[in-house]
Formats: structure tokens, C-alpha cells, sequence
């Protein structure tokens, strides 16, 4: 059970060897001061080079902003406390985060001791036998847990403090001021954001243990069986993540149906089109469905939702609004929008069906059918977590923290709204009582002369960052990892810390003419590549391109009905573009780690999602 | 039931129950006919014609009165009595009949194959029971690369003969089998002149995944890869997706190719440009799993299979299968489950944790 050293075929250097980015010393403080590794306590020190830290490429491809750390410490504390000390995983406490140069890196913490293994197996029985069986209850529950959460979130109201308090805070009796409130609504704010993503651990890991297992057997049964064979046979459930795509694709319809379409054409920005659109009875009408979709539907971040710059289509009505054009024209052109979900059904059916026909004996074909059945019950929770919280809740959080920065600019604490994500969340507390005591006092707050100073130098060591390539892993490779989590978003086998190494070695990207990422869905494609590094450029798409991303979201979802092929930098296997990709039956590669880095547009590739294997033809 | 048994019949007309009239050899390639496999085109002199020729020729009394009285003890004797019958039937004639019936389906072959005087393979088809194992009926003679109907009919002889070797007849003495009551059949099959060949599994033979296909593949005759002497291209494809998963390509210093005048393969070596380049497309890996996978399914078991392209026949019919057995060394094994079926999906999916995911 213990996490036994030995010598890995990949080797990746000591987590207290990477080197400090000259012009960058003191960049701790802009993080908590237990991310980082240490050398001043002996025993710590030797947990953590004795342990092997994961580089989380997967939900940090940049380094990460101070602000932007809420997220990370908020499933630091969801995931490890399901583990640890609610559900009980047997094998694994939680999962440990550091820090190195802006970058996160995770282990999972293995328990030691078989004995303490073994009461714990009974208690995870108890206990997530009982999310297992009420399984579909429980998430009902879940889902009015996060759609209050939500609620009270949009409620929220961040006060700026005023000249003169209202008349009524005396005729009232109130007997709290403003400042008082701007001070509690913050505290309210980063609340709601922790208590959002105690929810969102609170199934995901089950429902990763349940897909690892099946996954584990059908392994077992089939040493050869590629992984996405295995996510194949539980795809074509319908989820709500696709409803976004859909309400576009209903707004192109509608726009053809009243023959609005050539006015949306017309446009390139919403605005414009907007005004045009308001003078006629049938332009009203559609703009009146297109406000209705918005709610809750565009509350879809064009990244992963993990950063404050992936903004939501509610903070771009161009970037929707792009995509129903395109929509409407295809629908012109007498194309079909439709998924291909029956096909990828009938696929499925089919590939379930021939597997379990070469299962040898009835006791696992049994316990087949028993484990596809407890996959396919997870599978929508996995996939739909991600439209409440990291894009739904995240997008409106976003926004209410950047009231709470145009308060901070209006006081000088910070000359620009987008310069408060470079303070942490307890700095902005402490700026924030700068800043109520400076107004409650009528003085200058202290922190003018503090905070924009430290930003501009903060925006240096951030830029340094960027440009610096966090090595895959850092520390010693265990014999095996015991952490759901971890093998289903990192896809943790020999291979893959090889790939991992290897990627490493592209130190020449203009000559490469072979790499390799994970199969991300099967199948071969050939064709030219388009490099598309945000969601804006999705519109730059020809039909029949390969798309190179860093990572794709839902937002990206217009992209995938024209291209033939798509290769992400990060991702695994259960990812977006490959979960989107399997649906569509269109090869994937994706976790290639540099792709965007190698393949230029223009350039044609081929990319053979079914060996990971990435050609390009020079 | 009345129509008497042909003298000579086409591979499509052998199956696994006309082994005793054609004789293991030729019923198992006109199973693989059946199975939907390309095989080389080729016909069975049956062991109807093969007792007409004997019995023409008074052949059986022959045998009887040289071996009945030998000593299987006695190598010496057995030998010379071997020589001797051996003798009788290759300078025995065949009837106008048979003779008439081999050369008209030997042109017809030629025909069939674009190409006059065919090169083929002559070899004997044993109807087995009374030989003591697979192995032993292979040491029944074999022949390649036999061009024109005389050279046909003179090999045909010589496999006829060929359940005549000391070793057969003291075998059949020691066991206590009639002499004379033994039948032969004689397969006649179009050379493959082979581009490139191998063999092929329907399953993995390392880990038993009954998934999987592997191709095993060389330039020229399989010789090289069956034998083991190079060390082949490996292709691991999927069976349900039909996709070639997993290509490994070996560097193929020589293969075997034929010496026609000598009538045998000889070995060559495979040019430097070529010795690393992938020995069969993929458009051929996919045809054959197609292929195996038919066979497989026409016997119900996972199959080890020998395979062909001939450079001489047009792309689109030049992948053959020469030979498929069943696998033995995982298809022997009785199933065996790795579940216990009646486990809760907590109960694996706790085991499932605690095993954890080897990484080194």
C-alpha cells in the first residue's frame, strides 16, 4: 500500500531544484505561504521530495493570477475533506497543493498503514454506499443546493460607500453603515464561492471512482482496450452542458424562420444589429427569445471558467452572437445542425454489445453490465457540475468581484478595475478596511500609495511567468496512485509520464514533425491546421480545418461543427474537446502539452486519435 | 447419394465433412472458402481417385504381399520394402480418366490465374486416422513451385507414395492398421508468390485479449517469420473498431523469395531502403482482421492464421490465407472469470481503489 520508491523509466527534476526566475524573488507573497516548498523544516522538506508532484496543466495552462487562487484553495479544501474525513476514501487521504513559480502543482497523500486502510473500507461502504444508492436523489438535491447558492449570489448586492449615508439609516434606526456592508457583502462573496465548490466535490470524486473502476475492468477484461473506447460506451447521454450550443443553434433557427437572418448577417457587432432589429415586429421577437436564452444559458465562460479573463457570453454578446450567424448561414446553406447523437448511440450500442459478446463467462459479463450501469448513472453529474459552478456561478462571481474593484479604483487603491486580480483575496480584505475606515475616518486610505506599486511589480513577475515552461511533474514517481481524482484527469500510467517527459524535449518546435498526445476519440484525419489560442478566433475556422487549442470549453462548441480534427495542449481523456469529439466521431488528441507551440496555422497535419500519434507534413 | 464421389473436385467443394474424400489438408481450406477467406485457388485429386489408381494398378495386392511378412523392427528391411513399393506407384499410370480430369482442372487453374503451366504447390492431404498426429501427417511430402501438367501428375504420384515411408508403414504395423486400406487425397494449389507474408492471431497472444488482432509481417515467403529468424513488423489492431492500434516496424534485413529454377525459396536480402519501411499498408492490415475476423467467427474460437499478398495478382484479390488452425495456447484455457458477478459496484469499486493505478 505504501507509496514505494523506485526508479521510473521518466524522470523529472526535484521539487526544491527548480530554479527562481531572475527578476522574480519574493514572488511567494503573492501566494498562501503554505504553497510553498520548503527548506527550513526538515520533515517537510522530506515529505515533499519524496512525493510526486503533478503539474495541473489541466486547469492552470497559465500561471495563476493571487486572486485567482480562491479556486485552487477551494477544491484543495472540497476534494481533500471528502476524501479524508466524509467519505473515507480507503487508500488515500486528500490531495496536497504547492506552488512553484505561479504554477500548481498536486499529489495525491496515500494512507500508509493497511490496518488504517481496511477500517476505513468499512466506512466508505456506510458512507458512499449511500451517495451510490440515492444517487439520482441526491443530485436533485444538489441541484437546488447550487441553483440557491446561485440565487443568493445574483442577489448580492456590493455597496460603494457614500458621501452621506441615507436619510433612512437614521429614520430606520439601521444602525450599520455602508462601509460596514461593503466589508460583509466581500465576506459574503468569497463565501458563497468556497460554499459553491464544497458542492462541487461533493459528488465528483464518487462519480470519478465509479468510472475508474469500469474503466479498471474493462481492463482488466481487455488489456488491450483503448481508454476511449471505454468512455465511448458511456457517451451519447444527453447533458445539460450541451444546451448552450443548442439555444444558439434554436436562436439561428428562429432567426431563419422569421426571416430576421439576413439582418444578423448584416452585422458583425450585436449592438448594431441589435438597433436594426428593434424596428421591426418579427426583429423584436427574436431579440425577445435571444434576451430569454440568455438566462441562465449564457452564462458560459469562452475558457474553462477557471480564470477571471475567461469571460462569459453574457460579457460578450459578440462572441454568441457570432456563432448564431454562423449557425443561420449553415442553415442557409441547407446544412444540418443537428448532433449526430443517434449515430454516436447506435456506435456506442454497438461497441457495448461486441465487448460483451467476447466476455467469456457470465460473472463478468454480470459484473460488466452492473459497473457500465454505475457509470453511465455518474456520467451526467461529471459532465453537468461544470455548467453550474465553473461556468454559471463563476461567470456572475467574476463580475461581482469587479464591482467590488471599481469601488477599490473609485477610493485609488488600484488605477485599473483588472489590476485587483494581482491581490489575494485577504489582501483585498485588508484594502477594503483601508479603505472603509479611510472613508468612515475622512482621510486618504493608506493603501495608494501600497497597492499600485506592488501591482506593477506584481504584473512583472507575472509576465515572467508566462513566458517560463513549468516542468510535467516535479519529485519521484510512485509505484501506483490509489487517487480517483488524479488517474481519471492526469491518466496516470507508464506512458503517460514517458509522453510527459518526452514533452519536456520539444526544445525545437520548428522542426518537429512527430509528437504525440492522448487519444483523446478515436479515428484518423488529415487536413490544415488552424491555431486558434481564445475562443475569438473560432470564427477564423474554415470548414474541414483541424483545430490546435490550448484547451477547449462549451463555448467553444460552434468550432466543433466545422472542423474535421481537433489537438488540445491540456486534457485528458474525459476533457471537453474529447468528450465533445467522441460525440461528434471526430478524431481527438488531446494533453499534447505543446501543440500550440509546434503546429502553425496553415500547416497541414495529420492527427490519429486513435494511437495519439500527431504528424505534421512539412 | 448414388452420384459416385469425383476423381478430382475444386477447393470449393471440399468442406470438413468430405475429409475422407479429400483429407484434412483440403477440407480445412475449403472451410476457410466457407468462412469468407481469399484462399489460392486450387483442386483435390479426392481418395476416390486416388483407390482408382491404386486399384488399376493392382497397387493394393502389391503392398500386401511386399509388407505383410516385414519386422517393424527390422529398419533395414523396412526401408528397402519403402523403396520398393514406393517405387511401384510412381511408375504405376494413371487412368486416361484421371489423368484427362487432373489436367483439365490444372488448365482450368492456369486459366483462372492468368498465367499458363501455374506454378503450384502438390502436396498430400491426409484422411489422418490412422496417423498418430498432426505433426507426422506434415511429413507427408510436400512440393513447390511445380510447373506444367506432367509435373503435376509425376508429383501427385510421389505424394501417393509418400504413405509409404518406413516410418508410416512401421507405424501402422506396430498400431495394427491394414496396409492397403490407408487413402491419400492430393491438394493442388496455386503458388503465392508472396510480396509480403505472415501470420495472424485473433487475439493477443501475450495477454489473451480476445479484442485484439496481431499481425506478424515480413517481405516475401512467411518462412522468415514463422520460423522466427527475423524479428517482423507487428501491427495490434482493434476488432471491434477495426483500426490498427499499436504499429511496430522492425528493421527486415532478408526475406525469402522463390528460386524458380531450383523450385524452392531462397533467401535475399531486402534492400536498405526498404528494411525499415511498414511491410503491409494499412488498407491490408484492415482486409486481413477482416478476414480473420470472419474465420474466427465461422469457428467459434480464436484462430492462429497464416497469410499472403501475391505481387502477381491484382490489388483487391491479392491477400490470401494459406493455412488456420485454432489458437491452442489461450483457446485451450477454460474461461475463467475476474469478477465474481455477484460483487456490488461498491464492492469493485473499493477494490478497484485500493489496487490503484501502477505507474512504475
Amino acid at each position: 500500500m505504501a507509496t514505494v520508491i523506485t526508479p521510473a523509466p521518466a524522470t523529472f527534476p526535484a521539487p526544491h531544484a527548480v530554479e527562481a526566475i531572475p527578476g522574480t524573488e519574493g514572488w511567494e507573497r503573492m501566494y498562501p505561504y503554505q504553497y510553498q516548498f520548503v527548506t527550513d523544516d526538515p520533515e517537510r522538506h522530506d515529505y515533499e521530495a519524496n512525493g510526486f508532484w503533478f503539474y495541473d496543466g489541466l486547469h492552470y495552462p497559465e500561471p495563476l493570477y493571487p486572486f485567482d487562487m480562491i479556486w485552487d484553495e477551494a477544491w484543495y479544501l472540497a476534494l481533500s475533506q471528502y476524501n479524508t474525513r466524509i467519505f473515507s476514501v480507503p487508500p488515500v487521504y486528500g490531495v496536497d497543493h504547492r506552488i512553484i513559480n505561479g504554477y500548481i502543482y498536486i499529489t495525491p497523500v496515500p494512507v500508509k498503514d493497511p490496518k488504517e486502510i481496511e477500517a476505513r473500507v468499512a466506512l466508505f461502504m456506510e458512507r458512499a454506499g449511500y451517495y451510490y444508492e440515492n444517487w439520482d436523489a441526491l443530485e436533485t438535491k444538489w441541484v437546488d443546493k447550487m441553483k440557491k447558492t446561485i440565487a443568493e449570489l445574483e442577489a448580492l448586492k456590493i455597496p460603494a460607500p457614500p458621501e452621506l449615508e441615507d436619510l433612512s439609516v437614521v429614520t430606520d434606526a439601521v444602525g450599520e453603515s455602508e462601509g460596514y456592508h461593503l466589508l460583509k457583502a466581500y465576506d459574503d462573496l468569497i463565501d458563497l464561492g468556497i460554499r459553491c465548490w464544497q458542492y462541487h466535490f461533493e459528488f465528483l470524486n464518487l462519480g470519478y471512482a465509479a468510472y475508474v473502476t469500469f474503466m479498471d475492468f474493462c481492463q482488466k477484461l481487455f488489456p488491450d482496450i483503448p481508454v476511449q473506447q471505454v468512455t465511448q460506451m458511456i457517451s451519447g447521454i444527453d447533458v445539460i452542458m450541451y444546451q448552450p450550443d443548442e439555444e444558439l443553434k434554436n436562436l439561428a433557427r428562429g432567426a431563419v424562420e422569421r426571416g430576421v437572418d439576413d439582418t444578423l448577417q448584416a452585422h458583425q457587432d450585436f449592438e448594431s444589429a441589435r438597433q436594426a432589429l428593434e424596428g421591426t415586429g418579427p426583429g423584436r421577437e427574436w431579440l425577445a427569445s435571444f434576451e430569454k436564452a440568455r438566462y441562465p444559458w449564457f452564462n458560459i465562460s469562452t475558457g474553462t471558467g477557471w480564470y477571471h479573463h475567461d469571460r462569459a457570453w453574457n460579457d460578450d454578446l459578440n462572441v454568441p452572437f457570432a456563432s448564431i450567424r454562423m449557425y443561420a448561414g449553415k442553415i442557409r446553406e441547407g446544412a444540418s445542425l443537428e448532433r449526430p447523437i443517434e449515430q454516436v448511440q447506435r456506435q456506442r450500442d454497438r461497441i457495448v454489445s461486441e465487448y460483451r459478446n467476447l466476455i467469456a463467462t457470465d460473472a463478468d459479463r454480470a459484473t460488466f453490465d452492473q459497473l457500465l450501469g454505475t457509470a453511465r448513472t455518474v456520467f451526467p453529474y461529471v459532465e453537468n457540475h461544470l455548467f453550474y459552478v465553473e461556468h454559471w456561478f463563476h461567470s456572475v462571481f467574476w463580475n461581482k468581484v469587479r464591482e467590488v474593484a471599481a469601488i477599490m479604483r473609485d477610493h485609488g487603491l488600484i488605477e485599473d478595475l483588472e489590476d485587483v486580480w494581482y491581490l489575494r483575496r485577504a489582501e483585498i480584505k485588508d484594502a477594503l478596511w483601508d479603505l472603509v475606515t479611510a472613508w468612515a475616518t475622512g482621510v486618504k486610505p493608506r493603501g495608494q500609495k501600497v497597492w499600485p506599486k506592488e501591482i506593477v511589480w506584481r504584473k512583472a513577475v507575472m509576465e515572467k511567468f508566462q513566458a517560463w515552461s513549468p516542468p510535467p511533474a516535479v519529485g519521484t514517481p510512485p509505484e501506483k496512485i490509489q487517487e480517483p481524482f488524479t488517474v481519471v484527469l492526469w491518466g496516470v500510467t507508464n506512458d503517460s509520464l514517458d509522453a510527459w517527459a518526452r514533452i519536456q524535449d520539444v526544445s525545437d518546435p520548428e522542426n518537429v514533425t512527430e509528437f504525440s498526445g492522448f487519444p483523446g476519440s478515436p479515428g484518423a484525419a488529415e487536413g490544415v491546421a488552424r491555431v486558434c489560442r481564445t475562443v475569438d478566433e473560432v470564427s477564423r475556422l474554415a470548414d474541414g480545418e483541424i483545430l490546435v487549442a490550448p484547451t477547449t470549453s462549451p463555448s467553444w462548441a460552434p468550432a466543433f461543427t466545422k472542423i474535421r480534427a481537433c489537438v488540445t495542449d491540456v486534457g485528458g481523456v474525459m476533457s471537453h474537446a474529447a468528450i465533445v469529439c467522441r460525440e461528434y466521431g471526430m478524431p481527438a488528441v488531446v494533453g499534447t502539452g505543446h501543440a500550440t507551440k509546434i503546429i502553425k496555422t496553415g500547416q497541414r497535419v495529420r492527427v490519429d486519435g486513435t494511437t495519439g500519434a500527431i504528424t505534421i507534413i512539412r | 447419394m448414388n452420384a459416385k464421389p469425383p476423381l478430382v473436385c475444386w477447393f470449393e467443394d471440399c468442406a470438413s465433412d468430405s475429409l475422407p474424400l479429400v483429407g484434412g489438408k483440403n477440407a480445412s481450406l475449403g472451410e476457410l472458402l466457407k468462412a469468407g477467406a481469399r484462399v489460392p485457388p486450387g483442386f483435390a485429386v479426392t481418395t476416390a481417385g486416388f483407390r482408382q489408381f491404386m486399384e488399376q494398378n493392382h497397387l493394393p495386392e502389391c503392398i500386401r504381399q511386399v509388407l505383410e511378412p516385414l519386422d517393424p523392427d527390422d529398419t533395414a528391411a523396412l526401408e528397402r520394402a519403402s523403396a520398393a513399393v514406393r517405387r511401384e506407384i510412381e511408375q504405376a499410370p494413371f487412368s486416361i480418366a484421371l489423368e484427362d480430369a487432373i489436367g483439365e482442372f490444372y488448365r482450368r487453374l492456369s486459366l483462372h490465374c492468368c498465367m499458363p503451366a501455374t506454378p503450384v504447390a502438390v502436396r498430400s492431404s491426409a484422411t489422418a486416422e490412422d496417423l498418430p498426429d498432426a505433426s507426422f501427417a506434415g511429413q507427408q511430402d510436400t512440393y513447390l513451385w511445380i510447373r506444367g501438367v506432367d509435373d503435376v501428375l509425376e508429383h501427385v504420384r510421389r505424394c501417393i507414395a509418400s504413405l509409404y515411408t518406413s516410418r508410416a508403414i512401421a507405424y501402422r504395423k506396430r498400431m495394427g492398421f491394414a496396409q492397403d486400406e490407408v487413402a491419400i487425397s492430393v491438394g493442388v494449389q496455386k503458388m503465392v508468390d508472396a510480396y509480403t507474408a505472415g501470420v495472424m492471431f485473433t487475439l493477443n497472444p501475450v495477454t489473451g485479449d480476445r479484442s485484439a488482432i496481431v499481425i506478424d509481417a515480413n517481405f516475401g515467403f512467411g518462412e522468415s517469420v514463422v520460423s522466427g529468424e527475423v524479428t517482423p513488423d507487428q501491427f495490434h489492431l482493434n476488432k471491434i473498431t477495426m483500426e490498427v492500434v499499436k504499429r511496430t516496424i522492425c528493421r527486415k534485413e532478408f526475406c525469402y523469395t522463390v528460386d524458380l529454377e531450383r523450385q524452392c525459396s531462397r533467401r535475399a536480402e531486402v534492400p536498405a531502403e526498404r528494411q525499415s519501411i511498414q511491410s503491409v499498408v494499412d488498407e491490408e492490415l484492415l482486409e486481413l482482421a477482416r478476414m480473420g475476423t470472419r474465420v474466427e467467427r465461422h469457428y467459434g474460437r480464436p484462430m492462429d492464421i497464416e497469410w499472403a499478398i501475391d505481387k502477381e495478382v491484382p490489388e483487391g484479390s491479392n491477400i490470401f490465407l494459406l493455412q488456420a488452425r485454432p489458437e491452442t495456447v489461450w483457446g485451450s484455457k477454460p474461461a475463467s472469470a475476474v469478477s465474481s458477478g455477484s460483487g456490488t459496484s461498491l464492492d469493485y469499486i473499493v477494490a478497484s481503489m485500493i489496487a490503484g493505478r501502477k505507474v512504475s
